[in-house]
């Protein structure tokens, strides 16, 4: 399980988050929406350690992160996978190094097996033949394929999304929302979704959550969101120009 | 930076010290840590060893036939023919000490810093180390770590390499070009030369490494603001790697002792 509790964070005198609070159940897929600019990278990036709040608590299975030493940290981000907007492959890497990286440095697996995950997670998002490619070999919707193989290859427990419908076609998309519900349904993966794509909110969130102006304005199932009586909600998830969110 | 008052600037300078200061213990913290890389850093022996090689070469040919030329006038000039042969443990001893380590120091920081710093900003910039960090893979164990040690012990072995280059050419340019005594000179050479004088170099280069990596290293973390950042980045890494050396060059020759005998 995942708690954020009155999470703040800054960049200069720009306050990003001021004052999240969420919580994301084990086994739940949670969908973040909100406006391009809006944080919701900034959101995933601490649930990661990857930044620390200025203020506020992260708890993940009830161990409080923002405050864990490097090591600390470490140990408990290995529990998560996540997929980077622009996929962040390592360029020096193949598609086959890149998705193998995690899995030669931190499991106990033999060469053998390595391999034989690797071109399973590769096979599961329909590259099985790219494995000897170079990143910039690679179309965009490739490379966020490879990072989500490489992402999901040593299984974590808790998988998180940045906008992973971004820059690939739409059937690509849709297939990689059915990835995420099958991923969800056979190994219990708890995941947060950030997007902004609201076809694929409702096809893959058991509940779906808005973030505007720094804070977590509503949380509710896809149908709850759907029939929201906010206007800033119903603005943006009918994505119209007219309505109370002026600063686009 | 116009505006910036003298006591704003003293306070950026004493961040950006810090900041390098805690990145140098970070590195030493994971110096001895699993996993070790030793791929990379067989990489990166190689990238910065093998590779600097010819630049060395030619740094270290030219920097020993100049100081041969020069020497060999000033012998020549103000103390008269013969006294040349005294050249020898003059150029040897000017080379081994100061000017190879010196020369062969600036560059490193030019071709090697420089790549460490693009090399490390593209892949802050394009999520990378991020993205190792997600993978559960330390970025400083695998990016900083490994580079460091190269630098630390591929430096005195170029710096090794050049001294010898350096003399050959400052003996080929005396001896051969203006036949100065063969025997002579190698025997002043010999006499007035300790191998003191070549470790106070090598010494200087394990240092001048460390600094050239661990100031490409955080030049590459903290880069901002796409390809331009990326350039910023490669740009002051040269610059503040250059000004260290010639610094720490002055202080490092005044603390080491002049010779083991104490003199």
């Amino acid at each position: 399980m995942i708690r954020i509790i009155d999470l703040h964070k800054s960049f200069g005198s720009k306050e990003v988050l001021r004052g999240v609070s969420l919580t994301i159940e084990k086994g739940e897929t949670m969908v973040v929406i909100g406006q391009s600019g809006s944080g919701k990278s900034v959101l995933i990036k601490h649930l990661i350690g990857l930044l620390k709040p200025d203020s506020g608590e992260i708890y993940i299975d009830d161990v409080e992160i923002t405050r864990l030493d490097d090591d600390e940290l470490m140990r408990v981000t290995r529990k998560f996978g996540l997929l980077f907007q622009g996929a962040a492959l390592f360029d020096s890497m193949t598609v086959a190094e890149n998705v193998r990286f995690g899995l030669e440095r931190y499991t106990r697996l033999s060469e053998e097996e390595i391999c034989k995950r690797a071109a399973e997670s590769l096979a599961l998002v329909g590259l099985n033949e790219a494995e000897c490619l170079m990143p910039f070999e690679l179309s965009g919707g490739m490379k966020k394929r490879v990072g989500l193989a490489r992402a999901i290859a040593y299984r974590p427990e808790i998988m998180l999304y940045d906008e992973p419908s971004t820059g690939i076609d739409p059937i690509r998309a849709d297939a990689i929302n059915d990835l995420i519900n099958k991923l969800k349904n056979d190994l219990g993966i708890t995941s947060v979704v950030i997007t902004h794509d609201m076809v694929s909110s409702y096809k893959i969130a058991d509940r779906i959550a808005m973030l505007y102006d720094g804070e977590i304005i509503e949380v509710g199932t896809p149908e709850q969101i759907r029939h929201s009586k906010s206007a800033i909600i119903q603005q943006f998830i009918h994505g119209q120009a007219e309505g109370p969110i002026k600063d686009w | 930076m116009a505006n910036l008052s003298p006591n704003a600037l003293l306070l950026g300078a004493f961040e950006q010290l810090g900041a390098v200061g805690v990145l140098f213990f970070k590195m030493l913290k994971n110096l001895f840590r699993r996993p070790r890389e030793h791929q990379i850093l067989l990489q990166q022996l190689e990238e910065i060893g093998v590779r600097s090689l010819p630049v060395v070469s030619l740094t270290a040919a030219f920097g020993g036939l100049v100081f041969g030329f020069q020497t060999y006038t000033g012998f020549h000039r103000y103390i008269g023919p013969g006294s040349e042969t005294f050249a020898g443990p003059i150029i040897t001893l000017g080379l081994a000490k100061e000017l190879i380590p010196i020369l062969v120091g600036l560059m490193i920081a030019g071709r090697v810093g420089s790549s460490i710093a693009a090399e490390i900003g593209t892949m802050k910039i394009t999520e990378q180390i991020d993205a190792l960090h997600s993978l559960g893979a330390n970025p400083i164990r695998y990016l900083v770590v490994p580079r460091t040690l190269a630098a630390f012990f591929m430096l005195p072995c170029l710096v090794l390499y050049g001294d010898i280059i350096g003399i050959i050419c400052g003996y080929f340019y005396n001896v051969v070009l203006m036949g100065v005594n063969r025997v002579m000179y190698v025997q002043n050479t010999l006499m007035y030369l300790e191998i003191w004088d070549v470790a106070t170099g090598l010494i200087k280069s394990c240092v001048f490494g460390v600094v050239i990596a661990i100031v490409g290293c955080w030049q590459g973390m903290e880069t901002e603001g796409g390809a331009e950042g990326v350039g910023r980045a490669t740009t002051r890494t040269v610059v503040i790697s250059s000004i260290s050396i010639l610094i720490l060059n002055f202080f490092i020759s005044k603390l080491l002792p002049a010779s083991l005998q104490g003199g």
